[in-house]
This record gives C-alpha cells, sequence and structure tokens, in this order.
C-alpha cells in the first residue's frame, strides 16, 4: 500500500518550480529494530514528465531521507500543465501522481 | 425521525458513482498489479534507466565512481552546492546543487563515508533544469562530492558537512 505523493507546481516566470513530498520508508537494510534488521525498501528510480514528456529520470540509493523531499525546475511551462511523478522501490511497489501547474506569487 | 439534511437526488447518485469508481478502481488495480509482470514493466523500463547496481552497491566512492564511467574528473567552479556547514540531525540533511555548466545531462550525488557512497543520479533531459533539492542520510561528518556530467566530460565539486548525529542508526 502506498500513500500519495505531494505535488506543488508553482510557476515562475516560464519555469515551473516543483516541490514533491513522497511518503516512504526509505529503509536502509541495516537498521537494527526489536526484532532484527530492517529489511531493505527504498525508491530506486523516479521519472518526472512535463505533459507527458520525461523531463528527468532519477535513480536513487537508500542514502535518500525517508518520506523524502525534492524540489526541480522544469522550463517552458505554463499554467494548466500537467506533471506527473512516477516511483518505483526495490520491492517492484510503484506509484504516480500528478498535479496541475498553478500560477506562482 | 427526520434526516439532519435533505439529500438531494444529485447528491445520491454522486456517492453512487463514487462507489461505483471506487470498485472499478480496485478491480483495475488488481488487474493492473497482475499485468504489471507483463507489458506494464517494458514500459516503465522504456522512460526510466535501470538502477545501476555496480555504481548504487559500491563501497567506496572510488569503486562508485569507476562504475559511473566517471574516472576522470575536472574540479569546476560552476557547480554550485547548498548545504548545512553542520547538520545536527544525519538523517535529513537537505542540499541544492545547481549547476551552470552548459549541456548538463546528468547530476550525481554521493557522500564519500556513507555505507554505500553514490545516493542518486539524476538525468537532465530537455525541460529539466540543471538543479536539484534533495534531502539525505549521512552517516557521519563526510565531504559531499557532485559529479556533473556534461558533453560527455566528468566534472566535480565538494563541499563538508559536518554530523552532530548520524542518520544510518
Amino acid at each position: 500500500m502506498t500513500e500519495a505523493m505531494k505535488i506543488r507546481a508553482t510557476l515562475q516566470g516560464d519555469t515551473a518550480d516543483l516541490r514533491v513530498l513522497i511518503k516512504h520508508p526509505m529503509e536502509t537494510g541495516t537498521r537494527k529494530t526489536a526484532t532484527g534488521i530492517a529489511p531493505a525498501h527504498f525508491i530506486q528510480s523516479l521519472v518526472v514528465q512535463h505533459n507527458g514528456k520525461t523531463v528527468f529520470d532519477a535513480q536513487w540509493s537508500q542514502s535518500v531521507s525517508r518520506d523524502p523531499v525534492l524540489g526541480l525546475r522544469v522550463r517552458g511551462a505554463k499554467t494548466g500543465d500537467r506533471i506527473s511523478i512516477t516511483w518505483v522501490d526495490n520491492r517492484g511497489e510503484r506509484r504516480t501522481d500528478e498535479a496541475v501547474v498553478t500560477a506562482g506569487p | 425521525m427526520a434526516a439532519p439534511k435533505p439529500e438531494s437526488a444529485s447528491d445520491r447518485m454522486n456517492a453512487m458513482n463514487r462507489r461505483q469508481s471506487l470498485a472499478l478502481l480496485a478491480r483495475c488495480s488488481a488487474a493492473l498489479g497482475a499485468l504489471a509482470t507483463g507489458w506494464l514493466k517494458p514500459l516503465v523500463a522504456l522512460a526510466a534507466t535501470p538502477w545501476n547496481k555496480n555504481a548504487f552497491e559500491a563501497k567506496t566512492m572510488a569503486e562508485a565512481l569507476k562504475a559511473l564511467g566517471a574516472t576522470a574528473l575536472t574540479e569546476s567552479r560552476d557547480i554550485a552546492i547548498t548545504a548545512p556547514d553542520i547538520a545536527e540531525n544525519g538523517a535529513m540533511v537537505q542540499i541544492q546543487v545547481v549547476s551552470r555548466i552548459p549541456n548538463t545531462q546528468s547530476i550525481a550525488i554521493l557522500a564519500e563515508k556513507n555505507p554505500f557512497p553514490l545516493a542518486a543520479i539524476f538525468n537532465i533531459l530537455p525541460g529539466g533544469e540543471p538543479q536539484v533539492l534533495l534531502r539525505l542520510k549521512m552517516g557521519q561528518t563526510t565531504d559531499l562530492r557532485i559529479v556533473i556530467r556534461a558533453d560527455n566530460r566528468h566534472f566535480t565539486a565538494a563541499r563538508e558537512v559536518k554530523i552532530t548525529i548520524g542518520g544510518c542508526g
């Protein structure tokens, strides 16, 4: 069971400023718990698309913090554009969420 | 017993649609799950670069760089790294990297003394700005090293982050 990402996409000029909060344990596979070592469970790949076109394609390790926070910028954006983010973790779990670019302050 | 608020036909319809949509969604999710091993995987494989196992499982900076093909590194002043000088909580160290190197193709983030130094690689495709903000775990005081690939050359910059409480416990 995965939880929805929070994606904020704000326009600044012709650039969309993305702020993403992901819910994920990002277990390193070395953390000791009362019942033994917590098995590794972390996001390995993340793809960011702007109106269906991939603009970032990232690979992560277990060194990314629990409940990752990510900030990126996408050029050539306008209000109403769609930003979609997909992650896949080492267990093959995946999640895609979408946001719409909104006008900046 | 009087209903607290008369329910309109459209409310009932919405509720019904919602229930039907949820049921449909549940069925679709199950079907997608079953299909995930089939045709969905190649779709994702198309979009995402495969996880670089050798680089991510490397236990030293030198091995990680070698696995990334970044053996010839040029120090660059055009890589701006924002990170705390001293981080109290190594479980959550916010860093930002901005590359001013023309044609930046990827940004790799490494923490030298982490058990697996390579933390992340971002491939920048057309439309993506060469900058990244991310929160990392850092086990101890270490150099944060950034490796930028641009025009198939590798550029680097580093900055030390002191950790008061490690983040890999």
